[in-house]
């Protein structure tokens, strides 16, 4: 193999290490030996999972407590590195990824390279791919200064595989007090309830942006991706609007859908959302400025209201079953 | 209170981004104006300071050829001052050298509090608010869609990916905050009379002791595949029979 050891920094919620830190881990363990992960949580039955996914090791971060994640996994990153060699650390772009990246940066003094869709090698080096202005180009990037390379990886840019490894050896560590850097508290969580498939696995997304008009007209999404076994998404223009909460948001800041079927309702199609749903299979866009950026991306491009269309196309679609 | 806001000045985004074919930077010629993203830092700082019932609010910025176009639209909006980087040796700088100079700037004032936004629209590392809170010490709520401050302690709705925790923070602390935490305001007539007297210190990096390193390179730039352009039609009514023969062809139905 090229590389020796990549760290992961993966994440977890209650169903378990989340598919983008299989990604991440999978990606590295087809470039380095050994595959090193950090989890901020003591749950024991990790060691397989990621073991399964290519894994060697599983490093438990213990003392988290009610501190923010990314701090607490830099520092316990940043203590073990000295006396480790570190070829290159994986995060996802996600808040807890960026947050933890960021202050390993700075320990570490090197730069991350964010947004990564792709990484290959080049001789002894990993080389990352980026795409900018939403997606037309691609920008190849690599580090020139010393090891551990950051990178920072978009949701879906690499298959989660299993290889049917063993159990990684699990390591607990600790990091005890964090000083000024580590006095944010959280206090309580939320968490937002949906039903139905979840918007980055769902097979079908029907997306609804600010052409809907107002809040309750997004229901008919809702109804249209239920019809459809999909999950309802949104534009950031209706997120921030609080029409949707975030956790819908399909986009840049928001998640990376491939589905087969995504479906555009009032939609411009802006560069940061684009990036996001580009890589559906197939895309529909109803859309009633045939100008609409998001048309250039469409297989199906319906010029139209959304207000009259899509109610049509629900009770078409109810008549059916 | 004393707040500062980092704001960023970036090309105008209504017509399309170009990378220099030589250098792979970013082509920033040409007028810059304030980052919408910031403007939403920048409307928080001014809230929360009124709130607090004064002190100051000051802006940083990074930026080449002098530029202050956009930090004086947000002294219009109501900031009293600013500390701008401006020097060629800091093109192409990386976000961690953009958050050591940021951080330099930051320190030549004092401040309870720092804002940023979560991730700008031209550069989208969304890590220089983070590397700028590591590099000052201090504690850093990213992410943040709702923010109060009481008894000297911010109170932070942060989104997550599954919803948003409500963090508590002493001061002093870094936030960025997202898009629609705030509704920015307009600069009115006298705010941009006024702005173009209020103070502006422009810097040079090794003023602040740094000396940018490059320790990144881009390798090479290439046009992504474009998606095969499909049919476009008009909806003439029966809009809804297509998409739902094309599902059916997908066999998604
Ligand atoms: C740093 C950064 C990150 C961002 N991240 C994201 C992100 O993750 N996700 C995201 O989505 N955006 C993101 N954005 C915002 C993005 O730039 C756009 O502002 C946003 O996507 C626009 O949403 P929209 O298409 O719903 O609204 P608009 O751009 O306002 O488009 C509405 C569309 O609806 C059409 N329309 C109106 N009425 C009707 C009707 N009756 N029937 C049919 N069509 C109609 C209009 O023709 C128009 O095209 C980001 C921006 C920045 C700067
Ligand atoms: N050159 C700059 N000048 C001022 N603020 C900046 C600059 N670069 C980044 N920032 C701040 O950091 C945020 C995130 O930037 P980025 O990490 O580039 O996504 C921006 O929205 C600004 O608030």
């Amino acid at each position: 193999m090229t590389l020796s050891k990549i760290w992961v920094f993966a994440e977890s919620t209650e169903s378990g290490i989340t598919s983008t830190s299989l990604e991440l881990i999978s990606a590295a363990s087809k470039f380095a030996d050994h595959v090193e992960v950090f989890v901020a949580s003591p749950e024991p039955g990790y060691s397989e999972i990621v073991g399964a996914y290519g894994a060697t090791k599983l490093i438990q971060v213990t003392d988290v407590n009610d501190r923010l994640i990314g701090t607490v996994v830099a520092s316990a990153m940043a203590q073990l590195l000295s006396g480790n060699t570190v070829d290159a650390i994986f995060f996802a772009m996600t808040p807890e990824g960026r947050d933890c990246a960021a202050r390993l940066s700075v320990k570490l003094d090197v730069p991350v390279l964010t947004n990564v869709v792709n990484l290959s090698v080049d001789g002894t080096r990993l080389v990352s791919e980026h795409a900018i202005f939403g997606g037309s180009e691609i920008v190849q990037a690599g580090f020139t200064g010393s090891s551990p390379a950051i990178f920072a990886i978009r949701a879906k840019s690499f298959t989660a595989e299993s290889r049917g490894g063993m159990p990684a050896e699990v390591v607990q560590v600790g990091v005890g007090d964090l000083g000024s850097a580590g006095k944010a508290r959280i206090v309580e969580q939320h968490l937002e309830e949906r039903s139905g498939p979840k918007l980055d696995e769902a097979p079908v997304v029907v997306s609804g942006g600010r052409g809907l008009g107002q809040a309750e007209n997004y229901k008919l999404v809702e109804e249209l991706a239920k019809l459809l076994g999909g999950a309802p998404g949104a534009s950031r223009a209706i997120v921030d609007a609080g029409w949707v909460p975030y956790s819908y948001q399909v986009g840049q800041t928001g998640k990376t859908v491939k589905p087969n079927v995504y479906i555009a309702c009032g939609i411009s199609g802006a560069t940061q959302h684009m990036v996001g749903m580009k890589g559906a299979k197939n895309i529909i866009a109803i859309n009633k400025d045939e100008d609409a950026p998001i048309f250039s991306i469409a297989d199906l491009g319906i010029v139209g209201d959304v207000h009259k269309i899509v109610p049509k196309l629900i009770e078409a679609l109810q008549s059916r079953t | 209170m004393n707040i500062t806001v980092c704001v960023k000045q970036i090309p105008d985004q209504s017509s399309p981004g170009k990378l220099d074919p030589g250098s792979h930077n970013l082509v920033r010629d040409g007028k810059l104006i304030l980052d919408d993203s910031d403007s939403y830092g920048v409307e928080m700082a001014l809230q929360l300071a009124a709130e607090a019932g004064g002190g100051e609010v000051t802006l940083v910025s990074m930026a080449p050829n002098g530029e202050v176009s956009g930090i004086r639209t947000a002294l219009a909006m109501g900031a009293d001052k600013a500390v701008l980087v401006s020097d060629a040796k800091l093109a192409g700088a990386d976000a961690l050298t953009t958050a050591k100079v940021l951080a330099a700037a930051i320190k030549r004032n004092p401040f309870d509090l720092v804002i940023a936004a979560t991730e700008s629209t031209d550069g989208y590392t969304g890590t220089v608010p983070v590397q700028i809170a590591e590099i000052l010490d201090i504690p850093s709520v990213s992410f943040a869609k709702k923010v109060e401050l009481s008894g000297g302690i911010l109170k932070v709705q942060r989104q997550t990916e599954l919803g948003y925790d409500q963090v508590e923070c002493p001061l002093p602390a870094l936030i960025s905050v997202t898009a629609g935490v705030v509704e920015p305001r307009y600069p009115s007539f006298k705010g941009i009379m006024s702005a173009k007297s209020k103070p502006v210190e422009v810097l040079e990096a090794s003023t602040l002791g740094i000396e940018p390193g490059r320790n990144q390179e881009i390798i090479t730039v290439r046009s992504a595949e474009e998606r095969s352009s499909g049919v476009i039609i008009t909806d003439e009514g029966d809009a809804h029979q297509q998409i739902i023969e094309f599902l059916e062809q997908l066999k998604v139905i």
